[in-house]
């Protein structure tokens, strides 16, 4: 049984790594986004066999998500169309290349150098629990406050980049109703 | 397996996992709801349009396009079109994988309602790919469609599952099930079941979002699918429909528990039962709008959503 675990742990390691290779490898603006959607799949399933449970599920479920999404958009916004037609996904090779290589050598020396700690103690029973409280656990009141802190910024940058006021919608003397909205909404306002 | 899927000593296990070969079982049970899903459509469908034998239309169906030549397309993208095509047969077989049949599971994740909510955004990339593959103009604008609907049913129906889960305290399916001996929690969290419900027919494409396969657009995301494909993307969202219908059992309508008949039974029997309801209701609503249901999403649904699990969330602290 452990050997089958072990096969399926690195082979999904190898597909996680090949699946993020070929977003650089395949031609079309769908493929890699797919590709890379895979990758992330590959990923959160590794981390289930971790026994983080919650976090291997949701990384899948947040990933799949922003993946359909972000193909959308890559079509989208990648201007003259090219997006729709057979196109590379690389540019500014040679330099890309160096750094890729430079990152993952460095990466892989600080593995293979590090003097690791062995073990001490054993796995808590619950490990998505400890592992939240070892990040969040006395930093929890900051976290509580940064996240509507989050929200007011997001929402804020969207109110201020948004070319259209109140005044545009509802008129001069904010009276007017329906607003006048280019794109109609579902509940009549 | 289970025992590294069970976090050790996390949860109690509330139901007993069964060994891998017993999923051929899920699969055929899956079918065989598929099937009556279909076959039920298909009389409805013909007592409407006051025709005869329309139970029959499944196989009809079947062999007419086992036997239907496969078209393709200039340019088509062959693999994500297939992945498309094939995904959600299997999206519906993956969250069966999680719901318990009474006592026995396959997969008796800690985490399965994360796990169920986690497929159902998988429908997302397999219709867009399904649109997306075909190179064809009105599949894609079924895509697009599609996954305008998506941002507007999806976190309505992931604060839906959410209710269940802090009432029971527990994201095991098992658990959630367990935790309704005194009272479904279909009946005291109706708008999250409501929700849920509608978020079952959104991700089977079907009902009031089917406009991204609707006819105003030549078929929409199947518009160019035929023969074998469209067979297999159809009895997708028929099984889609299915598995939605058998995650509500342990999530709302308390599971195995039921008088006289065994645990398996009853699960089965609500299944067909909210099934069959699901297939004729989805025939009665008028089709949503893609640009005007995200406002209905996120003005209505989404806030009552929320409501109900402050609600919930609040009498399960009350209980301590």
């Amino acid at each position: 049984m452990s050997m089958v675990v072990d096969i399926a742990f690195w082979g999904l390691g190898i597909a996680a790594v090949l699946a993020g290779a070929a977003v650089f490898y395949v031609d079309s603006m769908a493929r890699a986004t797919y590709a890379l959607a895979i990758s992330f799949v590959a990923v959160g399933v590794l981390v289930m066999f971790l026994q983080q449970n919650y976090v291997g599920v949701v990384t899948i479920l947040m990933m799949v998500m922003e993946m359909a999404i972000m193909a959308v958009y890559m079509v989208m916004f990648m201007g003259m169309n090219p997006a729709l037609m057979p196109m590379s996904m690389v540019h500014g090779n040679k330099t890309a290349l160096a750094v890729a290589l430079t990152t993952f050598v460095g990466l892989a020396a600080g593995i293979l150098l590090v003097d690791w700690p062995d073990r001490r103690g054993s796995p808590a029973a619950d490990v998505t629990m400890a592992l939240g409280e070892e990040l969040m656990g006395p930093k929890m009141l900051v976290m509580a406050v940064i996240s509507p802190v989050m929200v007011a910024t997001i929402v804020a940058g969207v109110v201020l980049a948004a070319h259209r006021t109140r005044y545009d919608r509802f008129g001069d003397d904010l009276k007017r109703r329906p607003a006048d909205d280019p794109q109609p909404g579902g509940v009549g306002r | 397996m289970s025992e590294l899927m069970l976090a050790a000593g996390a949860i109690t296990p509330e139901v007993t996992v069964v060994p891998g070969g017993w999923a051929i079982l899920a699969l055929l049970i899956l079918g065989s709801l598929t099937l009556f899903a279909a076959a039920l459509d298909g009389a409805l469908s013909a007592r409407a349009a006051g025709v005869a034998n329309g139970l029959g239309r499944p196989f009809g169906e079947t062999a007419r396009l086992l036997r239907q030549r496969r078209r393709t397309t200039v340019q088509a993208d062959h693999l994500l079109w297939r992945i498309g095509g094939a995904g959600l047969l299997v999206t519906a077989a993956l969250m069966v994988t999680v719901v318990p049949l009474g006592e026995w599971t396959i997969f008796d994740l800690d985490v399965g309602v994360m796990w169920f909510n986690a497929i159902d955004v998988l429908v997302w990339a397999v219709v867009w790919l399904t649109g997306w593959g075909a190179n064809s103009a009105y599949p894609l604008v079924g895509g697009y469609r599609f996954l305008a609907h998506g941002l507007g049913y999806e976190l309505p129906l992931m604060f839906a599952l959410v209710a269940p889960a802090i009432a029971a305290g527990s994201l095991n399916v098992g658990q959630v099930a367990g935790a309704q001996d005194e009272l479904w929690f279909a009946v005291w969290m109706p708008v999250a079941f409501l929700v849920y419900l509608l978020g079952v027919v959104a991700f089977s494409v079907s009902g009031p979002f089917a406009p991204a396969v609707g006819t105003d657009v030549a078929g929409g995301v199947r518009g160019e699918l035929s023969g074998v494909d469209r067979l297999v993307f159809e009895a997708g969202r028929y099984a889609l429909l299915a598995a939605g219908a058998a995650f509500a059992v342990p999530m709302f309508l308390g599971g195995g528990a039921g008088p006289l008949l065994p645990g398996w039974a009853w699960v089965l029997l609500k299944t067909v039962l909210l099934l069959a309801v699901l297939v004729w209701a989805r025939r009665r609503v008028p089709a949503l709008r893609p640009d005007k249901f995200m406002e209905v999403g996120w003005l209505v649904l989404l806030p009552a959503v929320l409501v109900q699990d402050l609600v919930v969330a609040v009498i399960a602290a009350g209980r301590g």
